[in-house]
């Protein structure tokens, strides 16, 4: 059973299709009780650093989340969800979750603001979350933001868009995708399918 | 960098007439779409019902982006879209008659949620106007200036639609989107006048375009998406594969 946060952020009902299209049991919940019972998490969001803080701290899921994260528990972040495993986020200069040491930036604007579309993901090494994905695949970006990992062992995936940024983030048992891959069609299913496969 | 969109646009205007809607988006979904937009034309409030069982059904079939525009004038139409599993909402006349609508959607939801859907017609050289209600009154103001005022409202996205162009099949108004592409910084999808493949290579290159869309041309098979992407893809026009 996968619980899929619900901090009032994020296209919940987009992750849940994904999971319900690969047959995965789901639930989307924002209860302590249903976080601890599930197997792995799922982390969604769109929308500002700030905000999601806000919201994940008035229901107490700040705390619960980072300790289940430090149980070991499988945990995928994605777009929001990924920033607010760092340290800061430059978005309304927030403290975040501070699971993975790093800060968020946003992008120059060099570039149209924020990324809207589809862009190329390269693997920087082998993993089984790129099982059966081509190299070299696009996935689907919403961010205006991008995430800087302080060890840069860290990076699985990197995508360019005026600068060369993380893309795909892996420490233990966290995985945090910049993109959506609820919304990166086949691939994106691809990777859901592979990370539920990890735990 | 981001890839050049290849965006198919789905009207409703008739749904007996059209067929089913979800089914033409999970085709297109299939055939290489990097993202759909949904446009009730005539956005009544019988419709609205049909309008949000729709998106329901096709949040639960597709899985790209896909954007739906028509009659939306508050918060709450916004929110009922969003929450019916759309992924960003265009808001048109209702956003220029109000334009702190932009604002407080972009509050509540986010940038990326608020497409500004913008129809020009071009008054004299250099100068295109905005028009509202279907793109039957002329505003006065300058697409320019509504353009970068709706950015600075909040809207993440424009929907560059040229009425000059709509529907003569001669190409996209590749003039019109440079000049809004080069005022604004955020995304912009050229709408309007595909009529060959050309067209789609030439609205990125020259149009400085970041998304194409077009309805009839994909709708009655004249083109398919694949032949688009590949004929941009052999013009160094990076371009998501399937």
């Amino acid at each position: 059973m996968i619980a899929i946060i619900d901090y009032g952020l994020g296209n919940l009902g987009s992750v849940k299709n994904t999971l319900d299209k690969l047959g995965v049991d789901s639930v989307i919940s924002k209860s302590k009780k249903d976080i601890e019972k599930a197997d792995g998490l799922i982390l969604p969001g769109v929308g500002s650093a700030r905000q999601g803080m806000e919201n994940l701290k008035n229901r107490k899921l700040d705390k619960i989340l980072v300790n289940e994260i430090k149980k070991g528990k499988p945990f995928l972040g994605i777009c929001l969800g990924m920033q607010l495993l760092f340290s800061e986020s430059k978005e309304g200069n927030s403290k975040c979750l501070n699971v993975i040491e790093g800060t968020v930036k946003e992008f120059s604007s060099e570039v149209k603001v924020p990324q809207i579309g589809w862009n190329m993901v390269e693997q920087k090494t082998e993993s089984e979350l790129f099982k059966n994905i081509p190299r070299n695949s696009s996935f689907y970006f919403v961010n205006s933001f991008y995430c800087l990992p302080d060890d840069k062992s860290l990076i699985f995936g990197e995508t360019e868009y005026g600068v060369n940024f993380c893309s795909i983030l892996i420490k233990e048992n966290i995985v945090a995708t910049q993109f959506h891959p609820e919304k990166s069609g086949q691939v994106g299913r691809q990777f859901i399918k592979n990370f539920i496969k990890l735990i | 960098m981001t890839e050049g969109k290849v965006v198919k646009g789905i009207q409703f205007v008739n749904f007996r007439d059209a067929g089913d809607p979800v089914t033409l988006a999970k085709k297109y979904d299939e055939q290489g779409a990097d993202e759909l937009v949904f446009l009730d034309i005539t956005a009544t409030t019988e419709n609205r019902n049909i309008l949000l069982d729709v998106v329901r059904r096709t949040a639960k079939n597709v899985s790209i982006p896909f954007s739906v525009g028509g009659g939306i004038r508050s918060v709450e139409d916004m929110r009922l879209v969003l929450e019916n599993g759309a992924d960003k909402v265009a808001v048109n006349t209702g956003a220029f008659n109000n334009p702190g609508l932009i604002a407080d959607c972009a509050n509540y939801f986010g940038r990326q949620c608020v497409i500004l859907s913008l129809d020009a017609r071009q008054i004299k050289k250099g100068r295109w106007n905005v028009f509202i209600n279907g793109g039957k009154t002329d505003t006065g103001v300058s697409a320019v200036e509504w353009a970068k005022k709706a950015v600075l409202l909040g809207a993440g996205e424009i929907l560059l639609t040229s009425i000059d162009t709509d529907g003569m099949k001669k190409g996209f108004d590749v003039e019109l989107t440079k000049l809004i592409s080069k005022n604004v910084n955020v995304p912009i999808i050229a709408s309007g006048g595909a009529g060959k493949i050309e067209d789609f290579y030439e609205i990125f290159k020259k149009g400085k375009a970041d998304a194409a869309l077009a309805a009839s041309l994909f709708h009655f098979g004249e083109l398919t998406i694949n032949q688009v992407k590949n004929y941009l893809k052999n013009r160094d026009i990076p371009v998501r594969s399937i």
